[in-house]
């Protein structure tokens, strides 16, 4: 063996090394969301010990040899607690893996849904079908409500065919601010009942009207959408020096930006639908996994899914039990922990290169 | 075999970038790309590298046209160096030089194994000097190493044509050197948009000369770079002397005057050859002309009173 083969050796094997850890990454935070799960159906007002959350999930997956569970507290379990921490799963991986692409794909290390209006144009799409009566169409209306708003920012952000990450926020505020003003209005203009408390639901997300319906919608899209986005990492990396260069790895520019935003658009879409425009997590996730998988996509993508869904159960968690028997809407919570972090960002070494 | 340009043209809105183009370049050939600002030289690189497509002509690399390929095909063969690319998240060497591999990999996983475009990836920064670097993350490179991953990306497609967009710009001149040099030992059929026509002139084998969207000089260096010709694309004031080690013309600039510029006497190893029309018309006999610190040739200010941009004075 010659010095370089030795060399080359040792890179395989410290690659191997490399590899091996981002698979225990994956191992453990998997590992951490389902005991953050089962932890997040015992926790609220009526004690339901963890026994009791496993034997009634146990119970009525038909596994052999489940102790009895009371009928109330197995529909506790059952049909309030696991839906909702089970969409809470769902709407923070695919916020979390939506905010991904956006960064990529746009080069703007601020994009999120939240931030560039792709979340309140999705709920001023869902209210309009919801106040219609027609509430089966949520999903599609929200995800034409999210696509809208991604084509009026970017059309508002674009200026001589290039789009600046200053630009694209500003202009997605001002999307954001329309799509929450048209969301207020509709609900108002309908008005009944609890106005304020269903304005408040849709403009910072609310977890709290999660049944197995929501499981079905945002599951669903979790996996259709983000088999298809986490599939297309390799395109992704070809972005990281911008159109051109992505252009000349043999990307089809133009067909993969807007098939990912479209993607995009739908997960949004699926998640608002179900929850309300929940702010931040978008932002935050991937830049916090990026320092843990490194920027390439092909790891970066399945542990965002996993960090996401971790964050919006913890998130959502503390929503209802901190001001108990009160309940936050879970939006408040994640801009809590999300508005210190876009500051640091914005502050950020890179920040100058933006504007 | 090698590049062949023929009758290129682009245009954007009816105005014409590029207007009938032609060159044959051989393999293994590196070639300069000069010209003024909005010459059309970054558009004749984007149309070789599949980018855009003409409105007429075609483009050829080793006898196959381009744009009858898809992108990925023509990633495989031809590799391309923007000017001064920043990555939008903090790379390291190694994922930038492994960016190359993207055209060779599946269209779905993508190359979970990817054992093999680590190898690549690694001779290929191996190639330019940079094996040491290749833990390092992108910004914390000096701009001469960044071009050089950049080259290492290139070469990790393993291209038969490499392009590069002005890629000496803002590099002190150790860099600019180091990277030309570089380039050349390659051994790659190359392609580069140049300002500095002195390092054109030292480094490329050939000169295509753009003014306005067409080819107004295409040869050597010493063919080309004559200062009659630069006085009409470029509408500057120069002379050409022969470099005392290289032997290539070096071009010597001289500051734009309102008054015609007064003949220049030269001391010590520069002598004025005198003031001669007609004797750079001929490429051949300009090139002998160019001895060892010898003005060859001088254009005045007065002589450029109506340049004639579209005249062919490859011809």
């Amino acid at each position: 063996m010659t010095a370089d083969e030795r060399a080359a050796t040792a890179r395989a094997a410290g690659r191997a090394v490399a590899r091996g850890r981002y698979l225990g990454l994956v191992a453990a935070s998997v590992l951490a969301l389902l005991l953050v799960c089962a932890a997040a159906v015992a926790v609220g007002p009526a004690d339901v010990g963890l026994a009791d959350v496993l034997a009634s999930v146990g119970g009525h997956l038909g596994l052999p040899g489940m102790t009895d569970v009371p009928p109330l507290t197995d529909s506790i379990v059952w049909q309030l607690r696991l839906p909702r921490v089970l969409t809470a799963a769902a709407v923070g991986a695919g916020l979390a893996l939506s905010g991904a692409v956006m960064q990529s794909v746009t080069r703007n290390p601020l994009a999120d849904p939240y931030l560039l209006g792709l979340s309140s144009g999705a709920s001023l799409g869902a209210v309009c079908v919801v106040i219609l009566g027609v509430a089966f169409a949520l999903p599609a209306a929200a995800f034409l409500g999210a696509l809208s708003a991604l084509v009026a920012t970017l059309s508002i952000a674009r200026v001589g065919g290039t789009i600046t990450p200053g630009r694209a926020v500003l202009s997605g505020l001002a999307i954001a601010q329309l799509g929450a003003a048209g969301t207020s209005f509709v609900i108002f203009w309908s008005a009944k009942g609890d106005s304020y408390r269903e304005i408040l639901n849709w403009l910072l997300g609310s977890l709290a009207g999660s049944s197995w319906t929501s499981v079905l919608i945002s599951g669903s899209a979790l996996v259709v959408v983000g088999t298809g986005i986490v599939l297309s990492a390799t395109r992704l990396d070809a972005f990281a020096f911008g159109d051109t260069a992505a252009a000349s790895l043999g990307i089809n520019v133009n067909a993969t930006r807007w098939a990912l935003l479209g993607a995009v658009a739908l997960l949004t879409g699926a998640m608002v639908a179900v929850s309300g425009a929940i702010g931040f997590v978008g932002l935050i996730l991937p830049h916090l996994v990026r320092g843990l998988s490194g920027p390439g996509h092909r790891r970066l993508l399945p542990l965002t899914v996993v960090f996401g869904a971790l964050f919006l159960v913890v998130a959502d968690t503390l929503a209802r039990t901190v001001f108990d028997p009160r309940e936050l809407p879970v939006g408040i919570i994640t801009a809590l922990i999300g508005v210190p972090v876009f500051i640091v960002l914005i502050k950020s070494r890179r920040a100058a290169a933006w504007a | 075999m090698g590049v062949r340009l023929d009758r290129v043209s682009f245009r954007i809105g009816g105005t014409a970038i590029l207007d009938g183009v032609s060159a044959q370049l051989p393999t293994g050939s590196v070639t300069g790309l000069l010209g003024p600002n909005g010459a059309g030289k970054s558009t004749l690189l984007r149309l070789i590298a599949g980018l855009d497509t003409p409105a007429g002509g075609q483009v050829e690399l080793d006898g196959t046209a381009l744009h009858g390929l898809t992108r990925r095909e023509t990633a495989r063969r031809v590799a391309l160096l923007e000017q001064s690319a920043a990555p939008s998240v903090d790379l390291s060497v190694r994922e930038v030089v492994l960016l190359g591999r993207i055209p060779h990999r599946s269209r779905l996983l993508g190359g979970f194994g990817g054992e093999d475009d680590h190898r690549v990836a690694e001779e290929s920064l191996a190639l330019v000097g940079g094996s040491a670097l290749a833990a390092r993350l992108w910004h914390t490179l000096s701009g001469g190493e960044q071009q050089r991953v950049q080259i290492a990306r290139a070469l990790a497609q393993r291209p038969s044509l490499l392009l590069l967009d002005e890629p000496t710009n803002h590099l002190d001149v150790s860099a600019q050197l180091g990277l030309l040099g570089q380039v050349r030992s390659l051994g790659l059929t190359a392609i580069m948009a140049l300002h500095d026509l002195n390092l054109a002139a030292a480094y490329c084998d050939r000169i295509l000369l753009l003014h306005r969207g067409r080819l107004v000089a295409a040869g050597t260096p010493a063919e080309v770079l004559v200062p009659e010709t630069i006085a009409q694309v470029y509408g500057v004031d120069c002379d050409i002397v022969a470099h005392p080690r290289g032997g290539h013309p070096v071009i010597v600039f001289s500051p734009a005057a309102e008054e015609p510029h007064p003949p220049v006497e030269f001391d010590g190893d520069f002598r004025s050859s005198g003031a001669g029309e007609a004797k750079n018309r001929n490429p051949e006999q300009n090139l002998r002309r160019i001895r060892r610190g010898r003005l060859v040739g001088r254009a005045v200010r007065a002589e450029l009173a109506d340049p004639d941009p579209t005249k062919d004075v490859s011809a």
